[in-house]
């Protein structure tokens, strides 16, 4: 696993559900079909109402129209990031779209464990509150061993509540992966 | 240092002395439950990610209950099924209760409790988001996503971050007109469904503990309606009396130390509480049935693991007795063992099934039927813009089959009440 992300963020308010995530219209991709599996990013939080899609302004869209990845790949979301039906397309969406890691005040809980154990992206949970501290398309830097989230377009910096057990498990790649790297499983 | 219950048994369960809130620890499972709709994808994740050799960690540790899209004509429905009696027969999984046999239960949630797989002090995984109901035995029980299910079928272990506590407590008894519905729909109505997310829900007081088992499972059932990883209530000698009644395992019973650290504690008077109900489309939408009394109903609806238990039964009936009603009323035992007790179970000396039969109410077989509106043919299934009073848990849009009708939810007494007249009535009309 990279030690330091950096890119653009995307930042959202609170309470981003399953379905603004991934709509559920949009669950009928096979997942074995590459190109098929490329819509899963062309629609991820293509539901999140267009006033609240890229904070502080909004009107800005994850995944531009006829692309299949987004220019953000670290995500600033508020409280209750995931909640809604337990869908595991959902943070598979976000992956399949190129975000790498999700700094969000809190998560619901089986989208959290879906993330991890799914090997999808990466919920950071924040110290404080950053969805009105950082503006979309701010360069950012996560740096994974610090647990420091750096902006680098105003300096300021944030800390991030270490990952702690789950971040061998994303070292790994995914749950069974890890499972097999520690002689869990065979 | 102090723990909470919630803590203590996770601790137990990790095999260390402490744990706090955030820390993310591994966790060993007692048992891992499983039904017909989340049942075939978790088998067919743990095949494909455990190979040829897939082995199940501790086939008396898996529980089976098809349940969910059972009496129906439907083919993927009666497909999953199939597949759990293949897997059931394939791998020797005793602890399968199929459908047909006169070993089918009927609801999982309230099977587990009935067929001695709550214990006190245990930890219990299921893919069912309701499994925090076993959380009223004083255990820690929630719910999976398929993938973490086919982890721990294969390993029997599953990490879960240590949540923080919220601390409800009910001072003084239930009055007649109150049950565990009214209690649980006004604290969701306080606060909102994200209310408790990541955290553990422990109730507590007279109010909790003066309720039979199956009334403080209505509470932890719906500690997933706020976000709740669990719910759980301490157990004590009335949770001994019906887990030695249906398993001579052994238990151990603990409970939160007096300044244990809480995220929250909210303090009820039960005497000041009034009937309530969750109004559409949310759980949380909550309002006194005074506010809304004369509501027109086209349905009523008795059942599910969080309203058709034998207690939920015992109080509709109290109110039914002798009346007739108005509106097309449903009455679905949770369990087969639910259905049973109301040809035993008497209100001066007429049997509880008597009682809703003279009343007019439909009886349907033990399953979760329309409490998730299932295919079409599925008994007391919403219709159209029909308006419908239900004891279930959730009256999200469609829940309950059709998108455009409406549904509010509410204890079994109101429900009752609300047959007789056709209209949403305050159950203290009739007592
Ligand atoms: S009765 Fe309803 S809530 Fe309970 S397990 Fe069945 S579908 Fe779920």
């Amino acid at each position: 696993m990279e030690k330091i992300l950096e890119g653009k963020a995307f930042v959202l308010g609170n309470n981003i559900d399953t379905d603004q995530i991934i709509p559920a219209e949009h669950l009928v991709y096979s997942l074995s079909d590459p190109e098929e599996k490329k819509m899963y990013g062309k629609y991820a939080l293509s539901s999140v109402p267009m006033e609240k899609s890229g904070l502080p302004n909004g009107g800005i869209k994850y995944v531009e129209a006829e692309k299949f990845d987004t220019e953000f790949p670290i995500i600033i979301g508020g409280a209750n990031f995931g909640c809604g039906s337990s869908r595991e397309h959902a943070p598979f969406a976000l992956q399949i779209a190129g975000a790498k890691v999700i700094v969000a005040e809190s998560y619901a809980r089986i989208f959290f464990r879906n993330a991890v154990d799914g090997g999808f992206v990466i919920p950071y949970e924040s110290v404080e509150k950053l969805n009105d501290k950082i503006k979309t398309g701010d360069e950012v830097k996560i740096d994974l061993e610090k647990n420091i989230l750096l902006n680098v377009t105003t300096n300021e910096e944030y800390k991030l509540k270490p990952l702690g057990d789950i971040l061998p498990i994303l070292e790994a790649g995914n749950l069974f992966e890890y499972a097999r790297q520690t002689d869990m499983i065979a | 240092m102090k723990m909470t219950i919630t803590e203590k048994i996770l601790a137990k369960s990790a095999g260390k002395t402490f744990v706090e809130p955030g820390q993310n620890i591994w966790l060993n499972v007692d048992v891992l439950m499983t039904h017909d709709v989340c049942g075939p994808p978790t088998i067919e994740i743990w095949k494909r990610e455990f190979g040829e050799a897939a082995k199940i960690w501790d086939k008396n540790k898996l529980v089976i209950f098809p349940d969910h899209y059972i009496f129906t004509k439907n083919p993927q429905a009666n497909r999953n099924v199939s597949l759990l009696r293949e897997f059931a027969n394939q791998y020797g999984v005793d602890n399968y209760y199929d459908v047909g046999t006169d070993r089918y239960k009927g609801v999982c949630h309230l099977a587990l409790a009935e067929e001695g797989y709550n214990i006190p002090g245990t930890v219990l995984f299921g893919t069912d988001s309701h499994t925090c109901t076993s959380g009223a035995f004083g255990m820690f029980a929630t719910g999976v996503g398929n993938t973490d299910a086919a982890f721990i079928l294969g390993t029997g272990k599953i990490w879960e971050k240590v949540p923080e506590s919220m601390k409800f407590i009910f001072e003084g008894e239930l009055p007649p007109y109150l049950m565990a519905k009214d209690l649980i729909l006004r604290i969701l109505g306080d606060i909102t469904t994200d209310g408790a997310t990541y955290r553990a829900m422990e109730f507590d007081g007279e109010g909790v503990f003066s309720l039979s088992m199956t009334e403080r499972m209505t509470l932890t059932n719906m500690a997933i309606e706020a976000g709740g990883m669990n719910g759980i209530i301490a157990a004590d000698a009335v949770t001994e009396a019906y887990v030695k009644e249906r398993t001579n395992k052994e238990y151990e019973m603990f409970t939160s130390d007096a300044d244990a650290k809480y995220h929250s504690i909210r303090k009820y008077k039960t005497a000041e509480l009034e009937p309530v109900v969750a109004k559409p489309h949310s759980p949380d939408n909550m309002g006194t049935v005074r506010s809304i009394a004369g509501t027109k109903l086209t349905k009523c609806y008795i059942g599910s693991c969080t309203g058709g238990k034998l207690s939920d039964f015992q109080a509709a009936a109290k109110i039914l007795l002798g009346n007739q009603v108005k509106t097309s009323t449903f009455i679905v035992p949770a369990s087969t063992e639910v259905a049973k007790a109301l040809e035993e179970e008497t209100i001066s000396g007429i049997s509880l099934i008597d009682i809703f039969e003279k009343a007019g109410c439909i009886i349907a077989e033990s399953s979760c039927a329309a409490c998730l509106g299932g295919p079409a043919d599925t008994v007391g299934r919403a219709k159209d813009n029909e308006v419908v009073i239900s004891t279930t848990n959730r009256n999200f849009p469609g829940r309950m089959g059709s998108r455009q009708s409406e549904v509010y939810l509410a204890s079994p007494l109101t429900v009752a009440a609300s047959a007789i007249t056709g209209v949403i009535t305050d159950p203290r009309d009739f007592l």
